[in-house]
């Protein structure tokens, strides 16, 4: 790996130590699927010295064997890694390269050009301080290159390099330059992105690569390498005011109580004086500890473990901000998401949401519009699927300290869990808040619900039935209500009959219709709870997610899952609705098991096997599992 | 330059204040949200840089986690030496993992080849996390060195049987890292994902890491084979008829297996020199161990296997 500095070789330490003051950059490459993106790449790793013998002796083998330049050596081999997106010719994940030059260590995101990778372009983009945009110059700015600018612009990365590639096939020529950069700065501008520098480059030859090109006299800016060596993208995160997510609360012992974390903005030093989020409460900062001794200051980018003047209570996801420029906090923000899941978001269903530090359960209030990446028109949209990008609102489920995402990506960007396959299915980017968070104090009744309780002599609970359309749920559920009344308890069943026409008649069948149906009943079902009553729900609620959320509502021991476990094939075989046999017609849409999925619980607190169990039986069984297990007794 | 500095409106990081800190922050995501975390300590250079920067990570406390030392009885007298200090200045609990199996077979690299590798490390690393019940492993894997981890994530999903599957790994955005897992799934978490070789060399000598001795040249007995130049660091080596070690000043780029990993002849007896030496180089580091040599893809099918 020859550096070319003749340092190395006659002075060694001087070259390292003024190496070691070497800045970083880091940047995605974005283009189509035939723009030259991996070869590119691998142009800068080998102009820039860093492909060693062996690498480039497997090159040759692998350029001979898999090589779509007819032998010669195919760069773009040196960053397509995995074997089996080698066998395709296509990358088909984000995957980073390195590379120094005498000035700058660089970081490159390789991010795939196919329509249905935006994920990946997000995800690369998403920690990189420029991009750079390949055009094919044959065949100028495409769909593609709008779709990757906006993407650019959205994920706020200011700094943006117009690379016109493969000009050797267009013989060089300066005027199919000046037209494409004509045509691009036009729409630029529309997607916010204000910086942009074109250069005319060709990676297969390595014209204004890393040395200037003299087949293009024409054009008299750097070359792409001296850009990128040079171009400034210190963000002013020095500058602005103090933002210090606490990611781990640091205490060896009695007398030591660090708050460790990476400073995402501004700069500290003992004496000043901090806001602690979302408390409130002031305090000054006493110590910048480090293993190397404490500090005077510390900037933006740098871990380091603080220490207060005073005892307070602060602790992982909490912010620690400069008095007198505080982060914003609130629970509802409008937002802009990038779906990255085959699943498709649903509004009102609970993910985990996590920024910064913090993890707080959220949903989505409202899908404002989806923007269409090709032509950024906005469309209204029910749900997001794969790839899709929409303004939302978001509510999350306690107030979260935050900035918006364009002052600030590490405390405005947020990804999103699914609470079930813990698979991070969203990206999001906090706009605004939609209202400031008030501490709502909930007026501290006297009559409360363990008074209520008292009152009705009984321990409130939900008995949450779930299970197949026919699998029985309503008629033992029938049967419970009737046995706990007969033993003087105060019930009240939920079902599709008294909700449906009622509460929820604006509701369908779609999978969104589903949640939102099943969050409004949980809701219910929580007031009454909160009423002393013992709570009957029998709704086929075929999603985890949805029953996880109803449980989440309630305190620990007042949800009680029970499965009516009957198989498809034996429900449908009593179809006492006759729903199913409509359903197989064609003529019912979305029915749980034939065409909209049921999830069975993992872990119900009650199972109840219908082959093998009558009604009867079901519900004595469930009645006495309440007084055994559930502790369901009088007070 | 150490990572403190003075206040001036702009200053703006080196990159290796860079990616200390980012290490340092992927340390602590992984303490705050995983249940038993662990390091995996090799003992080699990306070890030693790896367990520096968590007693940075969590200074004044000790880190932590212990130390898992996946052991296949065959590592280089020195490492053994220096994986017992280093633990020690770390104050830092230190667990030993030989698969039992592997010992009770006597697996060695002459005899088994491959099944050396499988055995003793990815079988042993399988069986080692098992036992303890450790979710999250922190592993010194940097993207540069092969083209397979190029495109892993910082935060590494495994299955409960430990695969590594590349087509459904997490998107990592921005520094948001998911560790959520179901019970029995697991984490590989590579703090050192975005550092090179050089880094790692400019890293050493900044913060004068100490380090296993064989990193630097010296006398040491050897005998050719194949290419590589394996050194006699005990008795176990079987000699091929007429074959004698040789004495040559040699040192090693990558410590492994000492049957597996080739010295090369170098005069490089400090760290700038050896510096120096690596950049002047023209062979990656890899080069010197013959477990990748059969095909490119080999380290993905590895992985995908279990093997760290």
């Amino acid at each position: 790996m020859a550096h070319v500095s003749d340092l190395i070789a006659s002075d060694i330490d001087a070259y390292l130590a003024a190496h070691e003051s070497k800045s970083l950059l880091r940047f995605i490459t974005c283009g189509s699927v035939d723009d030259g993106k991996s070869t590119l790449i691998g142009r800068l790793l080998y102009d820039s010295k860093m492909i060693f013998e062996d690498q480039l002796a497997a090159l040759a083998a692998d350029s001979k064997r898999h090589g779509t330049q007819g032998g010669d050596i195919d760069f773009a081999l040196l960053v397509d890694g995995l074997a089996a997106e080698r066998e395709q010719g296509i990358t088909i994940d984000v995957a980073y390269r390195f590379f120094s030059t005498d000035r700058r260590k660089f970081i490159v995101a390789d991010t795939p050009g196919h329509e249905q990778y935006t994920r990946n372009m997000v995800t690369g983009a998403s920690t990189a301080d420029l991009a750079v945009i390949l055009v094919d110059a044959r065949q100028g700015v495409l769909t593609q290159t709008r779709r990757h600018s906006y993407l650019v612009g959205l994920l706020g990365i200011r700094h943006v390099v117009l690379a016109v590639n493969k000009m050797d096939l267009v013989g060089y020529d300066r005027s199919a330059f000046d037209a494409i950069v004509a045509d691009y700065r036009d729409f630029a501008a529309r997607v916010g992105l204000a910086a942009v520098t074109a250069i005319p480059i060709s990676g297969l030859k390595g014209d204004n690569i890393a040395t200037a090109s003299t087949a293009m006299d024409w054009y008299r800016g750097p070359t792409l390498l001296e850009h990128l060596e040079s171009v400034e993208v210190g963000d002013a995160l020095d500058a602005a005011p103090l933002r210090f997510p606490v990611q781990w609360v640091n205490r060896p012992n009695l007398d030591f109580r660090g708050y460790a974390g990476l400073i995402a903005a501004g700069r500290v030093a003992p004496g000043d004086r901090v806001r602690l989020l979302p408390s409130g409460r002031e305090a000054a900062i006493a110590r910048v500890v480090s293993f190397d001794g404490d500090l005077p200051c510390a900037v933006a980018g740098q871990s380091v473990t603080l220490t207060l003047d005073r005892e307070v209570d602060v602790s992982r996801g909490d912010m620690i901000a400069a008095a007198d420029a505080p982060a914003e906090v609130a629970d509802q923000f409008e937002t802009v998401i990038v779906w990255m899941a085959d699943e498709p978001l649903l509004a009102g269903r609970p993910y985990w949401l996590k920024i910064g530090t913090k993890s707080v359960s959220a949903s989505i209030t409202e899908i404002k519009h989806q923007v269409n990446v090709n032509t950024l028109e906005t469309q209204p949209a029910k749900t997001l699927g794969l790839n899709a990008i929409g303004t939302c609102n978001v509510q999350t489920d306690q107030p979260i300290a935050f900035d918006p995402y364009e002052a600030n990506r590490d405390t405005g960007g947020f990804i999103l869990v699914d609470r079930m396959t813990n698979a991070t299915v969203g990206a999001g980017m906090i706009r605004f808040a939609l209202r400031r968070a008030h501490n709502i104090h909930w007026q501290a009744l006297d009559v409360n619900k363990a008074a209520r309780a008292a009152m009705n002599g009984q321990r409130p609970a939900v008995l949450w039935f779930t299970g197949l359309s026919g699998a029985g749920k309503s008629t033992i559920a029938n049967l419970v209500e009737k046995r706990l009344h007969a033993l003087g308890r105060r019930t009240y069943t939920l079902d599709g009959d008294n909700v449906r026409h009622g509460l929820n008649r604006d509701l369908g069948f779609t999978d969104a219709d589903r949640v939102e149906n099943i969050r409004r009943v949980a809701e219910v079902a929580k007031l009454m709870v909160d009423a002393g009553l013992v709570v009957i729900t029998s709704f086929i609620s075929p999603f985890r997610a949805e029953r996880a959320l109803a449980r989440d509502m309630l305190a620990a021991g007042e949800f009680i899952e029970v499965f009516v476990d009957t198989p498809l094939a034996e429900a449908e075989r009593r179809d006492v609705k006759g729903l199913y046999r409509k359903a197989r017609a064609g003529e019912l849409a979305n029915f749980t098991g034939i065409d909209s999925p049921y999830e069975p619980p993992e872990a119900p607190e009650i199972h109840i096997d219908t082959t093998r169990l009558t009604p009867v039986e079901a519900a004595e069984m469930i009645v006495d599992r309440l007084f055994e297990d559930f502790n369901e007794v009088a007070i | 330059m150490k990572i403190a500095m003075t206040a001036s409106a702009g200053d703006t990081l080196t990159h290796l204040q860079r990616l200390e800190a980012e290490a340092i922050h992927v340390m602590r995501e992984v303490v705050a949200e995983a249940a038993r975390p662990v390091m995996l300590y090799s003992i080699g250079k990306d070890s030693a840089v790896m367990l520096h920067l968590a007693r940075k990570a969590f200074h004044p406390a000790p880190p932590p986690f212990p130390l898992l030392h996946v052991d296949t009885t065959w590592k280089f007298r020195d490492m053994y030496a220096m994986r017992e200090t280093s633990a020690a200045a770390a104050g830092m609990e230190l667990l030993v993992h030989r698969n039992p199996e592997a010992e009770a077979r006597g697996i060695n690299p002459f005899d088994h080849g491959a099944l050396h590798t499988d055995m003793w490390k990815t079988e042993g690393l399988r069986q080692a996390l098992d036992k303890f019940g450790f979710d999250a492993a922190f592993g010194g894997a940097r993207r540069d060195e092969e083209k397979s981890r190029a495109k892993e994530r910082i935060f590494s999903f495994r299955s409960a049987n430990h695969r590594w599957d590349p087509k459904s790994q997490r998107p990592e955005l921005w520094r948001l890292y998911n560790a959520r897992k179901r019970p029995g799934e697991s984490m590989r978490v590579f703090p050192l994902s975005n550092w090179t070789e050089l880094d790692v060399w400019q890293y050493i000598r900044r913060e004068n890491i100490a380090i296993v001795p064989l990193y630097f040249a010296a006398p040491r007995p050897v005998v050719e084979r194949g290419g590589l130049l394996i050194m006699a660091d005990d008795d176990r080596l079987p000699l091929n008829p007429g074959e004698t070690p040789q004495i040559r000043t040699v040192r090693f780029r990558t410590l492994g297996c000492y049957p597996l990993t080739g010295a090369v002849e170098s005069e490089a007896t400090t760290l700038s020199a050896i510096i120096q030496e690596m950049l002047l180089t023209t062979t990656s580091e890899r080069q010197g161990r013959a477990i990748d040599h059969d095909v490119s893809a080999s380290m993905e099918k590895k992985k995908a296997e279990g093997y760290f």
